[in-house]
């Protein structure tokens, strides 16, 4: 892959001076004339239902400038999130809210209002709500089925028999809503020389991004103009839109730097909606920022999860069959799908030859839940090392070699469909991290010293890692520059501008002859993919190929029309297009951009492609005449699944005497296909890692079971993991293989470089206390004192959000 | 002294101008002219990035709403308001603080220092920044001026520090895009030791 001009090279990013020098703005940092401030009045009781609101008070103040309730937004349909609600079902749940001149007379404002609540019962933990006479999160029900043959509500409920059985780590037998499987289960397990039977808990916990979320919104004309933090920005567009009640066209969305989002800012979210209605209410420009303690409440959460799995081996420690059973926090608003994710990630990481998933997502009055770092696949990946481990042990063979028996391949099916993949070498990166690491030599040295213990961990992650169909535009101008536009939005990882290389690539161009263009509709931006689920690298790469392919077909058709000869007459290098064999007749970039204005038609995007989007479409209208237009639709081969993979190596020191251990050495390596931007992948493994540090020993959500209060709202309650928490040198490599169905060969990876981190750790633990399984996350000190000590832990089995 | 520009007339023209930076501070609409007799003074002068700025500055304001909202200098950014991120990280003369819980009336005879005064007059980065960038060190970016600040505070006391020196001075600093380990390269880089 060598003779790449930009893939596989660093560069510097265009937005990173911004960064280091305070001068990127967020959307915090914008202000307009005649602007207002919006705060909220979010509810106190975990459920319940408004009886009355008196705003007479605040009305009368000066400097408020106007109130919004739920009356002036669209409802909603429980159990999805509205704007504002009469009908909270969590503690932060917005009701109302106030506009003033200022931030202070706003808060005065809302410490005038009253407004009366009559409690509703709500519930913490899912399985308090499934057990008979339990209390329901949503007086509609206690269950919400998202499928395809419908969606809706349901009451389920277990006999107290039932949910004592599940505790107890045996197979629950109770109603389940979802159900996939492949294979003979039975002729599986009959196979199996070992059997792994575990009940397992994976407590939810906030996104906690960096920047608290600000949206602020202004209408002219009818347009709305929208600063808000996304991670998202063309994709975030018809959402916003439709949230608004307005056209996509009619909507502005500014959103250059993001202050990281982690799967809470993918689509449009209720407070862009409530800033928007507000301004266009008061006719005045309104801006909301949230607090910290806000961040928490609407700023998502993790799904949790209660489950159970039971799994067979053969003598050579091959899977033979997987049963996995999980009951999924979905928090108040249904949002989720994390437990059927994770069966999906059991049966592509370690391949059983048949599975059965079942799944039963749960409401809870809890802060609601959304897409996170790998959602449910890296739960599950925290869940199943310990168990591979044990399953090694029993057989008698390697952890190491259990791993790469079942690591999924080329040719691997995956996946209750048994789909294929486009390409996998989970092997190959076991193999490099093992030597990497030097597993064979460590797992052979002493373990104990004093009351400290050392432990090895291998843990792999995934997700899926793509997906297609999107738009790519590029331009060039008279004066040579390539405009290279990017809609995926930009939350921190580069990849806009790292995918945006491949166009330069095809284009065969300088880097400082190209100018990336984001961060706002204005921009002229192409429809372009959420930017989420590891899926900005596969995806855009490949927008931006087939935009390029376009420009160089355009500038080889110009050059025949212009020159003499066919288009396959000529060929590009050094930023112009020239005849083979006679380099010297031929155009400059720049030259053949103003002989496209001059053709017109689809040269200069006077027309494009029908199949476009209309956000793309609207884009070149726009830029129509200002250059030749580059402009396609990804309809490249796309078959299967698209796996990132990560597998990392860890070694810890845990003192048996404080419950604490040290992370001693970290090794990570990804399996992403061609490596675009060296940086920027170890970036993203190495933030992955710490991530996964966190959730395996920090993070998580801890309610009063009394009142349903939060406990932890703020950074350090949060236990996001900070520099003494993680090793100050973590090491990552790469497999660096392409994927066939990618023009550059590259695959994403953000997320399973999380998965594989918390899975190596949550296996360390269990080496380090001979092979005991918390089946928890995370795996507190307490947790590791109680059990080094032969006492019972603090929580009954199962329990979790308030344990 | 030019006996048209007598102190009061002075100060009402400062008053009116930082009224209008308060009113659009969003932080509140009161300002000075509406301050009870014999409270604290509240027109006062603050040493920012070496140069002197006047400010009208509520007794109970703190340094990080004076930075952004009434200069502007918005580098310094609020992540959680409450002293536990330290995104708002400023050197107050050569410490490093959290401006979010620094009352800008206690930094009056102090020289501050922000993430926008780092550069040199022609425009340099200072080598924590270009280390930075050296580095890829920042993701999403939010926290980065926090840990420029962090870091030059540092370096500025101890030129040459091992890699756990910098961990543990920079500790102050969240990250969640878990960027610790580019953002200590970077510091190393800049104090001239390999990474």
């Amino acid at each position: 892959m060598s003779d790449y001009k930009h893939i596989g090279k660093d560069f510097v990013p265009p937005d990173i001076m911004g960064k280091v020098t305070g001068k990127a703005k967020y959307a915090e940092d914008f202000r307009v004339d005649g602007m207002v401030y919006a705060r909220m009045y979010t509810s106190p009781m975990a459920h319940g239902r408004v009886t009355n609101i008196d705003t007479s008070a605040a009305e009368a103040m000066e400097g408020v400038v106007g109130i919004l309730t739920a009356e002036d937004v669209p409802a909603t349909d429980a159990p999805s999130a509205a704007i504002l609600t009469n009908t909270p079902a969590y503690i932060g749940d917005p009701i109302l809210a106030v506009a003033a001149e200022d931030e202070k007379t706003a808060e005065n404002a809302l410490a005038s209002i009253r407004i009366d609540i009559e409690p509703l019962p709500f519930v913490t933990d899912p399985l308090d709500s499934l057990v008979a006479g339990g209390p329901d999160a949503r007086e509609e029900g206690n269950v919400y089925v998202r499928s395809q043959e419908g969606s809706g509500f349901r009451t389920v409920k277990w006999t107290k028999e039932q949910v004592d059985e599940f505790r107890a780590g045996r197979e629950p037998g109770g109603e389940y809503a979802n159900e996939w499987s492949y294979g003979d289960l039975e002729k599986g397990f009959a196979d199996a020389r070992v059997i792994i039977e575990e009940p397992f808990v994976t407590i939810g916990y906030a996104h906690m991004s960096m920047e608290p979320r600000t949206a602020m919104a202004y209408w002219q004309n009818g347009t709305c103009y929208m600063h808000a933090s996304c991670q998202s920005q063309s994709f975030f567009m018809p959402g916003l839109a439709a949230m608004l009640g307005v056209e996509t066209k009619d909507v502005v969305l500014i959103s250059e730097n993001t202050g990281g989002g982690f799967g809470s800012k993918i689509g449009a979210y209720p407070i862009v909606g409530l800033a928007g209605y507000f301004s266009k209410k008061i006719g005045r420009p309104v801006q909301l920022r949230v607090t910290r303690e806000q961040e928490y409440y609407m700023g998502s959460a993790r799904v949790g999860f209660q489950g159970w799995i039971k799994i067979g081996f053969a003598a050579d420690g091959r899977a033979t069959a997987a049963d996995v059973f999980i009951v999924e926090d979905i928090g108040p608003n249904a949002t989720g799908g994390d437990a059927s994710s994770a069966g999906g990630a059991i049966s592509l990481v370690y391949d059983p030859e048949a599975m059965r998933f079942r799944g039963l997502p749960i409401l809870t009055n809890t802060t609601p839940r959304g897409a996170q770092r790998g959602p449910g696949q890296n739960q599950i990946a925290a869940v199943m090392a310990p168990l591979m481990d044990k399953a090694a042990k029993q057989l008698g063979i390697d952890r190491l070699q259990i791993r790469r028996v079942n690591a999924v391949q080329n040719d691997t099916t995956v996946y209750a469909g048994q789909e294929p993949v486009t390409s996998a070498y989970m092997d190959e990166a076991l193999q490099q991290g093992a030597e990497m690491f030097d597993w064979e030599t460590r797992k052979n040295q002493a373990k104990r010293n004093g009351s400290k213990v050392r432990g090895l961990g291998i843990g792999q992650g995934y997700h899926s890692a793509g997906t297609n169909g999107f738009d790519g535009l590029v331009r060039i101008t008279p004066d040579g520059k390539i405009h290279l536009h990017s809609g995926i939005g930009n939350l921190g990882t580069y990849s806009f501008a790292s995918t945006s290389r491949v166009a330069a690539e095809v284009l065969k161009c300088e880097w400082d002859d190209c100018v990336i263009h984001h961060g706002s509709t204005e921009a002229n931006l192409p429809w372009n993919s959420y930017q989420a689920g590891s899926v900005s690298t596969f995806t855009q790469t490949r927008t931006n190929y087939v935009a390029a392919m376009d420009a160089v077909d355009k500038m080889k058709r110009i050059a025949a029309e212009t020159l003499g000869g066919t288009p396959d007459d000529y060929d590009i290098d050094g930023q112009r297009v020239f005849r083979i064999g006679t380099p010297a007749q031929g155009m400059s970039y720049g030259a053949v951009a103003a002989r496209a204005i001059q053709l017109g038609g689809a040269y200069s995007g006077q027309t494009y492609p029908e199949d476009i989007h209309e956000i793309t479409q609207r884009s070149v209208q726009n830029l129509a005449g200002s250059g030749l237009i580059g402009v396609a639709k990804d309809k490249l081969e796309r078959n299967g699944v698209i796996p990132g993979l990560a597998c990392a190596f860890v070694e810890i020191e845990l003192d048996l005497e404080t419950g604490k251990y040290d992370i001693l050495d970290y090794v990570g390596i990804a399996d992403c296909g061609t490596v675009l931007h060296p940086q920027g992948l170890a970036q993203q493994m190495k933030g992955g890692a710490v991530w996964g540090m966190g959730m395996a020993g920090l993070e998580r959500h801890v309610y009063d079971p009394q009142n349903g209060l939060p406990a932890n709202v703020g950074f350090h309650e949060c236990r996001i993991p900070t520099y003494m928490d993680v090793p100050s040198v973590i090491q990552v490599g790469a497999v660096d293989l392409p994927d066939p169905q990618n023009p550059v060969g590259a695959r994403g990876i953000g997320e399973p470089a999380m998965g594989c981190s918390v899975a190596a750790l949550t296996s360390a633990i269990s080496d380090a206390l001979d092979g005991h399984i918390f089946g928890r996350t995370p795996i507190s000190a307490d947790m590791i004192v109680n059990h080094v000590a032969g006492l019972d832990q603090s929580f009954k089995p199962l329990q979790t959000n308030n344990s | 002294m030019n006996p048209r520009l007598s102190r009061r007339r002075f100060i009402k023209a400062v008053i009116a101008s930082s009224a209008a930076a308060a009113a659009n501070s969003g932080i509140t609409s009161a300002v000075a002219k509406d301050r009870p007799t014999g409270a604290v003074e509240r027109l006062i002068s603050l040493n920012i990035n070496g140069r002197t700025r006047r400010v009208d500055v509520l007794p109970q304001e703190m340094l990080a709403y004076t930075l952004r909202y009434k200069l502007g200098l918005t580098g310094t950014k609020i992540g959680c308001n409450r002293g536990e991120c330290g995104a708002c990280t400023v050197i107050i003369d050569g410490v490093t603080n959290y401006s979010c819980s620094t009352l800008t009336h206690s930094v009056r005879s102090r020289k501050v220092l922000t993430i926008e005064g780092l550069q040199s007059a022609e425009g340099a980065l200072h080598p924590v920044q270009q280390a930075f960038i050296d580095e890829l060190s920042p993701q999403c970016g939010f926290c980065t001026p926090g840990q420029v600040m962090s870091a030059v505070a540092l370096l500025e006391e101890n030129p040459t520090p091992t890699r756990e020196e910098a961990r543990q001075a920079l500790s102050g600093n969240l990250c969640r895009c878990g960027a610790y380990d580019h953002y200590l390269n970077g510091v190393m880089r800049a104090s001239g030791q390999n990474s």
